[in-house]
């Protein structure tokens, strides 16, 4: 099995990734709902990957 | 609101449920949902393969104070919750320490999550075998 160094960034996309479309898949009815929401629930991810960064960032000094 | 007749009878559902444990995405495939099991046993898949190749610990079942045992007993759930992806692992001897470093940690974590998915798909395929989604 091949080693794989990610880094945070990669790692929480990837997580965001598979999540959101699993997510998608159990929550709607249809296949236009479920691509909606999978990339709903993707945006909501990487919106707060992003933001809680800056809050780290910004609150470590 | 029109809603599909649910049927909850044992028989119906727990093929499909035990099907989706044991081969994430079974389940869908067994209820004629191929492209959603597809998409299931693809993401499940790959978070378990991700966590492997970063070198994520696998539980053991570990009692103690209640922090411990929620994490330990826990931990083992969400990994055994991959069913044969779990099976295989450990049958073809991984044992990887829990080791510091946060690739290693990310490691562990989507091994949980990938657990943690195919619960979801288990629910969904339930709700799918005893009528009340389709």
């Amino acid at each position: 099995m091949p080693k794989m160094n990610l880094s945070n960034f990669e790692a929480a996309v990837l997580f965001a990734l598979f999540t959101s479309v699993v997510l998608g898949i159990i929550t709607k009815k249809t296949d236009r709902e479920r691509v909606r929401y999978a990339a709903y629930c993707f945006a909501c991810f990487i919106a707060a990957i992003f933001g809680l960064s800056w809050l780290m960032y910004l609150g470590h000094g | 609101m029109d809603r599909a007749p649910v049927n909850n009878s044992v028989g119906k559902w727990l093929p499909a449920v035990v099907l989706a444990w044991i081969i994430p995405g079974g389940g869908h495939f067994l209820l004629k949902r191929p492209g959603r099991g597809g998409l299931i046993a693809a993401s499940v898949t790959a978070m378990f393969l991700l966590g492997l190749m970063m070198r994520g610990a696998l539980f053991q079942p570990q009692t103690g104070d209640l922090l411990t045992t929620v994490i330990y007993v826990g931990g083992f759930i969400g990994n055994l919750m991959s069913g044969i992806l779990y099976f295989v692992t450990v049958w073809l001897g991984y044992n990887q320490p829990d080791v510091a470093g946060h690739v290693h940690d990310y490691g562990t974590k989507f091994l949980v999550a990938a657990g943690l998915l195919n619960v979801l798909a288990m629910v969904d395929a339930f709700e799918i075998a005893s009528g009340k989604k389709d």
